[in-house]
């Protein structure tokens, strides 16, 4: 094919692409973002894990060592179908701290430290570097290949000028796509649309040769298995520890690998979409390897000898007559390569601007921070050099190397590198003794290894290490040869470098980090990452700051732009509350604040940032406590609460009780009241009719005599009544005058039996007493007492419903007291009225035998606390039973002497 | 400070859905010994020579069983990702 039609139908795909990531911009700043940021676009994009290293270097990896090239792609496999473990968890925490990159999210666990995202971002470039050389080569020897030595006008330049035309492209279209925006979080909608298009792109050219090869050359699946068996590679050799190796690596890899990292976490809109791409993912991996080996055999079988198998891919189709197969998959490298080299120059572009360039900005470039919007436009330019200049510095490898090494090898030394960030990562997933200490001495120990053992020595003997250092270590040391470190691992270089390197690093991470002890801000930050799943709210970093809003908005403006700034403070204002809008400077908005600024220029630089505006306060031991303080008050609080509960449920309880007692009353009381009128409404009424009669002349002496006899008896009836009344009303205002003699209680009992049997009907009643007991000289107001005993004695006749009643008086002596019990045989009272007995107007049955008001027993219980004493009704006897107990010798309160 | 207490044993469904995460946390680790399985077949001295195309087959196989059960897994695991707090550790 003619080379200028090449390039313009390369142009037209990379037309076709901007066309994309146009509408996709279009369409994510018009609303429609559900559909841009599918699970479906999700998956496509993590492909950029397969570059044209896949493309075109998996089938020339396949004809030199067999299925070795499946670990590249078993290894994410496994972190994938384990997304449980390790991948749920990152993306978590990347949402909740707003992590920008891979650098950003070592340097924001431990403590937010500049220069281990410095280090990490040395580590990325420095690793991605040979990464971008080997897309720049992959496609620069495609064009090589593709372009026919049938020249029309425009002749086709070398390699090294098709490369650097290719890197310019990139260049261009990853800045036009790639910093639209600075906030990182605010996802590539454009680009990553753009990269799901290639990723559908390479998969269908692979898929397509591959079938052409399977069906089209060979038979069919059961002919392509005998020509499998027939070709050089029918054996593979599985080098075991090449084997383990290269999974773990890759595994460990596509979880450190910046562009890896920018998709599959920072480009994550929903963490669902884990889910789909747990599966779908791998299943894409595999559609990519499965034609790898057919590829390669039939490439073998019918290309002469001496061909690159990195370029069977394309050069099988061109062979066999297919153009347009082959322009497809040419199509199908030129995607692998661009996706790779866009993402990763943004991820690589964000780590330079946030953790090299904005810290000297921040400190060098205080005298033009006046003017507002002019950092914003800084970072953005920072980020724009930074692309160039990691393109610059790929096209450089690519040009020093000459662009010789095999795709594959390349593309390993990339992974070891970034695989040395893997220890850190895993520490600040799941390990809270972690300290940045022990992170920056593994990351500097690994990397440092990676360099002398495998990058350095990868450009060639004589290169950067001398032929001599290389086969008798630095200064003639032999057990510091790059490639046999005490004199261990002669065999494959690249594993005997990722063993040390990583082996070496661990060591440090885990060691340096048991000696150290972690500064607050770091220990704060290593609680959040390890248990995110448990915190609903972050604690604050930031207590108590002396910021004034307004400067706290200049400088918000100056990074995110002034709408957004403004729409951000005023939204926290209205969630304080407050209608103005600039909030009050509390360590919820700082947070909120900082969280915010870090999705733009990374933790590091936005805790900087405030800080400096702040004057240095943040975290410090007393806010940690005062965290841990917080949850035990809320435990604490959440006891009392209970506490308090129990209380209530007792006291409404006791309501209750006191409710349905005071209900009765009253309802006693009604009926009382209806009770005593009638009382005294009876004799009233007699005492008038009989008086009536009298008045008439002629009313014979002994009728008079009779009538006012009836009259007085009445009148006497209504004094006692009234007496009683007025007698309670006394003893319960407490001015009762009592006379303390001394007597005896046999003779006090003889005298109430005697006054009880009087008074009551003439029912036969047994008294069973035991006058022993009785002998007891007491001193009291005897004459109450004998009050209070008639009362009960005169009950127990009037009540007792036995047909042969009787009573027992019992007398016992506890202490200096003295119990009096009295017992009849009778059926009791029942259990609901025992309560009430004791109550005022109290009558348990409606009978107007009792003739009383239903005022004994109050009487009774007054005159007995007058006394010192108490009168109960004591419950399970065989009848009714009263207990009245009292002083032996009553001592007044107001007088001295007994 | 004390630690919350956990309830130490759930309902049918919580049981089950617990299970399923056990099971995918050692899907991976099934999957590394089914990948490392090829080691210990073939390619030794006085053996038959490692074959490509079974051996092919035997890795895409295994792969297609890892995917297969990931996708099966998935919507479960998928389902209220809000109640997996693991249990907080004393430091």
């Amino acid at each position: 094919m003619p080379f200028n039609l090449l390039v313009l139908s390369c142009l037209a795909y990379a037309a076709f692409l901007f066309a994309v990531a146009f509408a996709a911009e279009r369409r994510a700043e018009a609303g429609a973002v559900p559909w841009l940021r599918s699970s479906l676009v999700y998956t496509l994009s993590l492909s950029v894990y397969c570059t044209a290293w896949t493309f075109y270097g998996a089938v020339g990896y396949a004809a030199r060592s067999g299925l070795e090239f499946l670990t590249i792609y078993l290894g994410p496999t496994l972190v994938f179908v384990g997304w449980w473990l390790v991948l749920r968890k990152l993306v978590r925490i990347a949402k909740s701290q707003q992590i920008t990159s891979i650098a950003d999210l070592i340097s924001s666990r431990y403590g937010k430290s500049p220069l281990l995202g410095v280090v990490v971002t040395v580590i990325c470039v420095t690793g991605a570097t040979p990464y971008i050389a080997l897309q720049l080569q992959s496609v620069a020897l495609s064009f090589s290949v593709f372009a026919s030595d049938a020249p029309l006008g425009v002749s086709m330049p070398d390699r090294d000028t098709t490369a650097l035309w290719v890197a310019v492209g990139l260049a261009v279209f990853t800045i036009i796509f790639g910093t639209r925006n600075l906030d990182a979080n605010e996802q590539h909608h454009g680009v990553v649309t753009a990269i799901a298009v290639e990723a559908v792109v390479k998969l269908v050219a692979l898929l397509a040769v591959g079938v052409f090869v399977v069906w089209g050359l060979a038979g069919g699946p059961a002919d392509m298995m005998a020509r499998i068996d027939a070709s050089p590679i029918a054996s593979w050799p599985l080098q075991p520890d090449r084997w383990a190796g290269l999974i773990f690596l890759s595994a460990a890899a596509v979880l450190t690998l910046p562009r890896m990292f920018q998709v599959l976490v920072v480009e994550n809109a929903d963490e669902r979409h884990l889910t789909t791409a747990s599966w779908a993912f791998p299943l894409y991996l595999a559609a990519m390897s499965l034609f790898v080996v057919p590829i390669a055999v039939m490439g073998l079988e019918l290309l002469p000898a001496g061909s690159d198998p990195d370029l069977f891919v394309l050069t099988l189709p061109l062979a066999e007559g297919r153009g347009n197969l082959a322009m497809l998959a040419f199509l199908g490298g030129f995607s692998s390569a661009t996706s790779m080299v866009i993402i990763a120059s943004i991820a690589m572009a964000t780590m330079v601007s946030n953790h090299m360039v904005m810290p000297l900005l921040l400190r060098f470039g205080r005298r033009q921070d006046t003017e507002p919007g002019d950092l914003r436009r800084g970072v953005l330019l920072s980020r724009r050099l930074s692309i160039g200049a990691v393109l610059a510095l790929g096209y450089a490898y690519y040009a020093l190397s000459g662009g010789t090494g095999a795709l594959a090898a390349t593309g390993l030394i990339s992974f070891v590198g970034v695989a040395q960030i893997l220890p850190s990562m895993m520490g600040a997933l799941f390990w809270r003794g972690a300290t940045r200490w022990g992170a920056l001495a593994g990351l500097v120990t690994g990397f440092s290894l990676w360099l002398y053992t495998l990058y350095l020595p990868s450009f060639g003997a004589d290169a950067v290490l001398s032929a001599s250092v290389l086969d008798h270590g630095p200064w003639g040391l032999g057990w510091l040869r790059p490639q046999a470190l005490l004199g261990i691992g002669a065999g494959d270089p690249l594993i005997h470098a990722l063993w040390w390197s990583l082996a070496l690093n661990t060591l440090m991470f885990c060691s340096v980090s048991l000696l150290t002890f972690p500064a607050p801000l770091e220990r704060l930050q290593g609680a959040q990452f390890v248990n995110v799943f448990g915190h609903s709210g972050a604690a604050s970093g930031w207590s108590g700051g002396q910021a004034e809003p307004e400067d706290l908005l200049v400088m918000a403006q100056r990074i995110l732009g002034e709408d957004v700034a403004l729409a951000f403070f005023e939204s926290e204002a209205r969630a304080q509350g407050k209608t103005s809008y600039l909030p009050d400077i509390t360590p919820d908005f700082m947070n909120g604040l900082e969280r915010r600024l870090a999705g733009s220029v990374g933790a590091a630089a936005a805790h900087a940032m405030l800080a400096q505006i702040t004057g240095g306060t943040s975290v410090s031991v007393e806010d940690l406590m005062a965290v841990a303080n917080e949850t035990a008050q809320i435990m604490e609080y959440s006891a009392r609460l209970e506490h308090n509960q129990a209380e209530l449920t007792r006291t409404a309880r006791q309501l209750r009780e006191a409710n349905d007692k005071l209900t009765q009353i009253s309802v006693q009381k009604d009926a009382f009241l209806s009770q005593i009128s009638h009382e005294l409404r009876t004799p009233m009424t007699s005492i008038r009719a009989f008086s009536e009669i009298m008045k008439a002349d002629d009313i014979p002496p002994e009728l008079s005599a009779r009538y006012s006899g009836i009259i007085h008896d009445e009148a006497i009836r209504l004094t006692r009544l009234l007496d009683d009344l007025l007698d309670l009303s006394v003893l319960e205002t407490g001015n009762v005058q009592l006379t303390i003699k001394p007597a005896e209680l046999h003779e006090m009992l003889d005298r109430a039996l005697q006054a009880a049997g009087s008074s009551g009907g003439g029912r036969a009643f047994a008294i069973l007493r035991d006058p022993r007991s009785e002998r007891v000289r007491i001193s009291s107001d005897t004459d109450r007492l004998v009050q209070v005993f008639i009362n009960v004695i005169s009950n127990a006749r009037k009540y007792c419903d036995a047909t042969e009643p009787q009573l027992q008086i019992a007398v016992r002596r506890r202490g200096g007291k003295l119990q009096v019990d009295f017992i009849d045989n009778g059926s009791g009272i029942p259990k609901h009225s025992q309560s009430l007995i004791f109550e005022k107007f109290a009558r348990l049955t409606d009978s107007t035998h009792a003739g009383g008001a239903g005022l004994g027993l109050a009487i009774c219980r007054e005159i007995m606390q007058n006394l010192g004493g108490s009168i109960t009704y004591m419950a399970g006897r065989r009848g009714a039973a009263f207990r009245v107990s009292f002083p032996q010798a009553l001592v007044l309160p107001g007088s001295a002497t007994a | 400070m004390k630690a919350p207490r956990l309830p130490l044993f759930v309902a049918p469904d919580a049981y089950r859905r617990r299970r399923l995460r056990d099971a995918a946390r050692m899907l991976p680790v099934l999957g590394a010994l089914l990948m490392l399985l090829p080691v210990l077949w073939g390619g030794g001295e006085g053996q038959p020579a490692r074959s490509t195309a079974i051996d092919g087959l035997y890795l895409f196989g295994i792969w297609g069983v890892l995917i297969l059960a990931a996708r099966l897994m998935a919507p479960g695991l998928a389902k209220d990702p809000q109640d997996s707090a693991a249990p907080p550790r004393e430091e």
